[in-house]
C-alpha cells in the first residue's frame, strides 16, 4: 500500500461547500500539498483560499476586441476608398460613421471567440479529452479536494488526520 | 455566503439536495418521450415539412409567388424576419443582461431562452435568404476576394450591417450557449448509463472535470461573454431598425426606431420565453425550478417593456403631428384609420392594453392568464412589424401607385414553416440537453451547504 500511495493523489470528498472552503484554508495554512479542487459549480472564495490572482483572460478579450475593431475599420476603408472606390448615393468614399456598426460587430465577434479559444487552450479543454479516473460525483454533489500523494507531508494518513474535522465523506487514492 | 440576505422567495422550492437538482433536470432527457411530446413533435415537424415544400417552390419558381407588388416591396418576408429576430432577443437579455445585474432568478430560464434565441435567429435568417431571390448566391454578401474586380460589398448599406449583425449574434449566442452547457455536459457524462449519450457527452464536454482552477477562469470568460453580448443584443435590433430608419420613407425615417425596436424585441422575446416556460414547467415537471415567482418576475419585465413600446407608439404619433410634415401625418392617420386599421388596433390592444393587466399581482401569478397575455403579445408584436412595414409602403407618394397587399398562400406556408422549424428544434433540444442550467441553479440557489446529519454534527 505504502508504495502505491506515493504515486497517487489523495482525493478528499466533502458534501458541503463550506467544508471544502474551510478545509482548503486549513490545508493551505498547514502547508499540505493541495493541488486543486473539483466542484459541481463555481465555489466563491476558493480562489482567495488558494491564493490565485484574477485571470488574465480579460486581456485576451481586450486585445482581440481592439484587433477586430481596428482591422474591420481598416478593411472597410481600404475596400471602399482604396481598392475599388465606388460612389454610393454621392456619399464620401471614406465615410467613417457608416463603418462603425460593422467594426463593432467584428470587435464583439473576435473578442468572444478569442476569449473562449483562450479559455480552452489555457484550461486544456478539447473535444473527447480522456479524463482517466476521477471522483465522478464532483460534477454532481461532491466537493473534492485533491492533494499530491508524492510530495513531503503528502502521505494519506497525514492528510486524513488533517481533514478529519471538516466532515469528509470519502477519501480515495486516485492516479 | 456572506452576501446580505433579503427576504426573497427561494429560487428552488421543494427542499432539494444537489443530487435532486441533477436528477430532476436530467429526468426529461433520460425517460422515454411522452405521448404529448410526440404529438407536439409530429405537429411541428409537419409544419416544418410544409415550410420546406413552400421554400422549395419559391426557389424553383421565383419570388413572384409572393403577394408583393412594385409599391409594397416588403411584406410577410421582412415582417417575419423582424418578428423572429425580435424573439431571439430575450435569450441574450436573460442570459447576459440579467447576469450582469446579478439577477439570480435568471438561472431557471436562461438555458432554454438561449436555445430559443438560437432557433429564432435561424428562423429569422431564412427570410432574407429567400428574399434575395437567388439564394444560392447569398455568399455574395460577404466581402471575399472575387473575380469581379474584386468588387467589394457596400459597407454603407444598413442591409449589409444586418448581415454582420445577425451572423455575429448567431455565432456569439451559440458560443455563449455552448460555454454554459459544458459543465452540464460533464454532469451528463458522469451520470449517464446510456452508451451513446455518454460518448456524445464525453466528446462535447471537452474533458471538463469541475476543477476549481478551470471554474475560476471559466467564470471570468462567462462574465466577458455577458459583457460582450449585452451591447451586442442592443446593436442587433438597432441595426435591424436602421434598415428602415435610414430610408426616406415616411413612417420609417425616424430617430426613435432603434430604442423602439430594441424594447419591442425584448418585449416579444419575453412573451415567447413565458409561453415556452409555462408549457415546459408543466410537461417536464419542473415546477420546483420554474416557480411562480420566476414567472411573476418575467411578467414585470414584460410589463415594463410593453409600457416602453406603448410610449413609443404615442411618441411616433406626436412626432408626426409636431413635424408639420404632411406625408408623415398622412402615414400615421392611414395606419390608425386606413385599410390596415384592423392590424393597427390589434397591435395596440395586444401590446399596450392587454399587458396592463400585469399590474395586478393576482394576474401575474395566474399561469393561465399569463399564458394568454403572452400569446396576445406574440400576436401583437407580429402585427407591429406588419403595420410598420406594410402601412408605410402601400400608399406611397403618388396616389396612382397606391396598392394593396395580401399575402399569398406560399408566404403563409413559409411563415407556418418557420414556426415548425422553431418548435421542432426546441422539442429536440428539450430531449437532448438539460433545459435548465444545472450548475448555475446549484450555485444561485445556494444548495451547497445542507444541514449535517445529527451524528456528524455531534462529532464536529
Amino acid at each position: 500500500m505504502r508504495t502505491s500511495d506515493r504515486s497517487q493523489n489523495v482525493c478528499v470528498s466533502f458534501a458541503r461547500e463550506c467544508d471544502l472552503l474551510a478545509a482548503t484554508r486549513a490545508a493551505k495554512k498547514d502547508g499540505l500539498p493541495v493541488l486543486d479542487a473539483l466542484t459541481p459549480y463555481p465555489v466563491h472564495g476558493i480562489e482567495t483560499a488558494f491564493g490565485w490572482k484574477p485571470s488574465r483572460l480579460t486581456w485576451v478579450c481586450f486585445i482581440c476586441g481592439i484587433v477586430g475593431a481596428l482591422g474591420m475599420l481598416w478593411f472597410q476603408h481600404w475596400s471602399a476608398a482604396v481598392s475599388w472606390p465606388l460612389d454610393v448615393g454621392g456619399k464620401p468614399w471614406n465615410s467613417l460613421p457608416s463603418d462603425v456598426p460593422v467594426a463593432f460587430e467584428a470587435a464583439v465577434l473576435l473578442a468572444a471567440f478569442g476569449s473562449v479559444a483562450a479559455l480552452f487552450i489555457v484550461c486544456r479543454l478539447r473535444p473527447g479529452k480522456c479524463l482517466g479516473s476521477l471522483p465522478q460525483r464532483a460534477t454532481n454533489d461532491r466537493f473534492v479536494l485533491i492533494f499530491s500523494g508524492d510530495s513531503p507531508g503528502g502521505g494519506r494518513a497525514n492528510i486524513e488526520a488533517a481533514m478529519q474535522s471538516f466532515h469528509p465523506v470519502e477519501i480515495q487514492m486516485l492516479p | 455566503m456572506t452576501e446580505p440576505t433579503y427576504d426573497q422567495p427561494p429560487l428552488v422550492t421543494g427542499d432539494k439536495s444537489l443530487d435532486d437538482v441533477t436528477r430532476d433536470i436530467c429526468a426529461p432527457m433520460e425517460r422515454k418521450p411522452t405521448g404529448l411530446w410526440w404529438a407536439a413533435f409530429i405537429a411541428s415537424f409537419s409544419a416544418l415539412v410544409l415550410g420546406i415544400v413552400a421554400v422549395w417552390y419559391q426557389l424553383v419558381t421565383g419570388i413572384g409567388t409572393w403577394g408583393l407588388n412594385k409599391t409594397v416591396g416588403w411584406g410577410f418576408d421582412i415582417t417575419n424576419f423582424v418578428f423572429w429576430v425580435g424573439i431571439g432577443h430575450a435569450g441574450t437579455l436573460i442570459s447576459a443582461v440579467l447576469f450582469l445585474f446579478r439577477q439570480k432568478w435568471r438561472t431557471a430560464v436562461n438555458r432554454s431562452a438561449e436555445a430559443m434565441t438560437l432557433f429564432a435567429v435561424i428562423c429569422a435568417g431564412v427570410f432574407p435568404l429567400i428574399h434575395m431571390g437567388r439564394t444560392w448566391l447569398a455568399y455574395w454578401t460577404l466581402p471575399y476576394p472575387n473575380a469581379r474586380g474584386s468588387l467589394w460589398v457596400n459597407f454603407k448599406s444598413p442591409l449589409l450591417w444586418d448581415v454582420f449583425a445577425i451572423s455575429t449574434y448567431l455565432l456569439v449566442s451559440a458560443v455563449f450557449w455552448y460555454v454554459g452547457l459544458i459543465p452540464d455536459l460533464a454532469t451528463i457524462r458522469d451520470r449517464s448509463t446510456n452508451k451513446w449519450r455518454k460518448r456524445c457527452a464525453r466528446f462535447l464536454s471537452l474533458g471538463w472535470n469541475g476543477s476549481a482552477r478551470t471554474w475560476h477562469r471559466y467564470e471570468t470568460v462567462y462574465m466577458l461573454l455577458a459583457g460582450l453580448a449585452t451591447p451586442l443584443v442592443f446593436s442587433v435590433h438597432t441595426i435591424v431598425s436602421m434598415d428602415f430608419a435610414t430610408s426616406v420613407i415616411p413612417g420609417w425615417h425616424t430617430t426613435i426606431f432603434p430604442p423602439y425596436f430594441v424594447a419591442g424585441a425584448i418585449f416579444s422575446g419575453l412573451a415567447m420565453v413565458l409561453t415556452l416556460a409555462i408549457i415546459a414547467r408543466k410537461t417536464m415537471r419542473l415546477e420546483d425550478y420554474i416557480t411562480k415567482t420566476h414567472i411573476e418576475r418575467m411578467c414585470k419585465l414584460m410589463l415594463s417593456m410593453g409600457c416602453i413600446v406603448g410610449l413609443a407608439y404615442a411618441t411616433e404619433f406626436f412626432t408626426a403631428f409636431y413635424s408639420g410634415n404632411g406625408y408623415e401625418q398622412f402615414v400615421f392617420l392611414n395606419r390608425a384609420l386606413g385599410p390596415f386599421a384592423v392590424a393597427y388596433w390589434i397591435m395596440v390592444s395586444c401590446n399596450v392594453f392587454v399587458p396592463q393587466l400585469l399590474w395586478i399581482k393576482g394576474v401575474r401569478r395566474n399561469l393561465a392568464a399569463v399564458f394568454a397575455i403572452a400569446i396576445a403579445v406574440n400576436v401583437g408584436m407580429w402585427f407591429e412589424r406588419f403595420v410598420i412595414i406594410v402601412t408605410s409602403l402601400h400608399r406611397d407618394f403618388l396616389p396612382t401607385s397606391w396598392a394593396d397587399y395580401v399575402p399569398s398562400l406560399v408566404e403563409i406556408a413559409t411563415f407556418i414553416g418557420s414556426f415548425g422549424l422553431f418548435f421542432t428544434c426546441f422539442l429536440i433540444f428539450c430531449r437532448i440537453a438539460p433545459s435548465i442550467a444545472i450548475a448555475e441553479v446549484k450555485a444561485a440557489a445556494e444548495l451547497g451547504n445542507p444541514k449535517l446529519p445529527v451524528s456528524e454534527e455531534r462529532a464536529a
